[in-house]
């Protein structure tokens, strides 16, 4: 048998569906308590990743969600086709939100979402592009063997 | 695993059903050799199982009331929910004095020190900004999950002592103080509605000493209470309605006065509101009363009355109940200035369900995605697991093989009858003549035996 160096998965998300939100998010949560990951660190893990499911269900038409489990890292890699960050700066402000009236109406697009990610990872680094798509990349290193 | 369990089998009674496996919310019950088994570092004695067993075959360990002869002074401690058992003209007086007719010196309720805890919940609550929202620890079942299921939330839960705690400890030492006795020589014995307070009595979280000596179940003396309904002793009485209001869901919360809540119960809705605030939601609420059973602690197994009964019950007694005194100006006719309600430490106990190595785990769960592709999905339960999934990470963990699935079963024999089938059409070269007939001959040594066709069909 070959000995795995890594655990990938890949989810696909579709923007604007409210109904399955958050389970690809769950997944990823599940995914890393199955492989017996620290509590804490799954927590960090999973807040980041239905931030960043929730973004392309709020701003994109569809995404993709990647998970990869590595022996000193958790990376999950967010990207989607949809409007792109015209101001990255701005967005990474508590509260700053370009979501729209419907959407905060129903509890979501506070402007927590990138902030949240940002508290969370160890590594955040965004690439984007008006009209064309955002694509997150969140970093969470394992405590060394000691640890 | 050194661990006390109060929900337990009955080995005659279990027909080996798969409803009990279905229904446990930390999936710790599999069917071996046809019989329930319980794995007990998951089991949190929720008592689930207990209620979905259509043989009665679960069943929560508790104390009798023979016990009684083992101390010199005995206190009953009834739970809240114990006064929703009765008819609703039946007063806390009458109810606590037929508790006293059993054999106890004394009976204190718990909802009074579920007051002291209201009052304790609502200062922590206050006092502790972050994190949010905050985890009620009154329900231990509750507090099990989080710790075995959702590990990552031990700091959202609010480390006070439980009432039932709290109350024995303060009867311990008022009685103690009052008959000159030795603390351990008062008997203490909680009414409860439930396994998991029985396990919280005979564990505690945190692992300290329990305060109370022994735990009874309301079923097994329903009939004696209610063949001693017959006094009035309102000055047993010593609650107010904040306190009794925790018997159902709810109470906790209108008796902490916390206005931002959330109100929970029945542990499957539970789990979906923990799934939430581990993803980091929720975060705008301030407290989460969560309890275990439907309705609260009415809901527990332990108790008699229809549940939704009982909850109307509670609530015309609260509503019913005269206006005490403050509970300071109570404690102080106790000679208390004031009770402190101890920290309890919850620390996380997660599951590891496959391995302690990281590379080892990841291989494992490949294996697991691997089998869940030839699984048919059905979450049937006959393997003896409650889904698939589970079945296919015992299988990862060398506890199940693939054949326990009955599909796989079916598909294997199938398999072999097809190849048995086969098998018997084989002719050895020896004897072999089919084809003899053919334009340039039959098999190797088949040629010879002419004369003697047997007619190989086409």
């Amino acid at each position: 048998m070959i000995i795995a160096n890594s655990y990938d998965v890949t989810l696909s998300v579709a923007g604007h569906d409210f109904v399955t939100a958050g389970e690809a998010a769950s997944q990823i949560k599940r995914t890393l308590e199955t492989l017996n990951l620290p509590p804490k660190l799954v927590r960090r893990a999973s807040i980041c990743a239905y931030e960043a499911e929730m973004n392309i269900i709020i701003h994109a038409c569809r995404g993709q969600m990647g998970l990869r489990v590595t022996e000193d890292k958790v990376a999950i890699v967010a990207h989607d086709e949809g409007p792109g960050i015209a101001n990255l700066d701005r967005a990474m402000e508590e509260g700053y939100s370009t979501a729209s009236e419907e959407i905060r109406e129903m509890g979501f697009g506070a402007g927590m979402g990138l902030p949240n990610m940002k508290k969370c990872a160890d590594k955040l680094s965004i690439k984007t592009k008006v009209n064309e798509g955002t694509r997150v990349e969140i970093i969470i290193y394992l405590p060394t063997s000691e640890g | 695993m050194d661990y006390f369990h109060s929900v337990r089998l009955d080995r005659e009674k279990c027909k080996g059903c798969v409803n009990c496996i279905k229904r446990c919310p930390v999936e710790a019950i599999r069917v071996r050799h046809g019989k329930a088994e319980i794995m007990e570092d998951r089991c949190i004695d929720c008592g689930e199982c207990i209620r979905a067993c259509p043989n009665h075959a679960k069943y929560a360990e508790r104390d009798t009331i023979h016990d009684l002869t083992d101390f010199a002074y005995t206190v009953a401690l009834p739970a809240p929910s114990l006064y929703g058992q009765f008819r609703d003209n039946v007063g806390p007086g009458r109810v606590l004095a037929a508790i006293r007719s059993l054999g106890f010196d004394d009976v204190w309720e718990v909802a009074f020190g579920a007051e002291i805890v209201s009052q304790a919940t609502r200062e922590y609550v206050e006092n502790n900004r972050n994190p949010r929202p905050l985890i009620s620890s009154a329900c231990p079942a509750v507090v099990r999950l989080i710790q075995v299921r959702f590990p990552s939330l031990v700091d959202h839960v609010i480390p006070l002592e439980s009432p039932m705690q709290v109350t024995a400890s303060l009867v311990r030492r008022l009685k103690a103080k009052e008959t000159g006795l030795g603390l351990r020589e008062i008997g203490i014995f909680f009414f409860s509605p439930c396994p998991a307070k029985v396990t919280a009595v005979k564990s505690p979280v945190g692992g300290l000493r329990s305060e109370v000596d022994r735990v009874l179940g309301l079923t097994d003396l329903y009939g004696d209470l209610l063949r001693n309904m017959r006094q009035e002793r309102p000055c047993l009485a010593r609650a107010d309605g904040s306190g009794i209001g925790w018997g159902s869901s709810g109470g906790e919360q209108a008796a902490s006065g916390i206005e931002n809540s959330l109100i929970v119960d029945g542990i499957h809705n539970v789990i979906s509101v923990l799934e939430e605030i581990e993803l980091g939601r929720l975060g705008d609420i301030d407290f989460i009363e969560a309890q275990a059973c439907p309705g609260g602690c009415v809901g527990g197994i332990l108790n008699v009355n229809n549940r939704f009964v009982a909850g109307v019950c509670l609530q015309h007694l609260v509503r019913d109940l005269p206006k005490s005194s403050s509970l300071a100006e109570r404690l102080r006719q106790l000679g208390l200035e004031q009770v402190e309600v101890p920290s309890i430490v919850v620390e996380p106990r997660p599951i590891v369900r496959l391995d302690r190595d990281l590379k080892k785990a990841m291989q494992k769960l490949q294996h697991v995605n691997e089998l869940m592709e030839r699984f048919p999905g059905l979450d049937c339960g006959s393997c003896g697991a409650p889904t698939c999934r589970a079945l296919a990470e015992d299988i990862a963990v060398g506890k199940a093989t693939e054949t326990d699935c009955i599909f796989k079963l079916r598909e294997r024999i199938m398999g072999l009858a097809l190849d048995t089938y086969n098998l018997a059409q084989v002719v050895p070269p020896a004897m072999d003549t089919r084809g003899i007939n053919k334009v340039g001959g039959g098999k190797k040594g088949a040629a010879d035996t002419s004369g003697t066709d047997s007619g190989a069909k086409t």
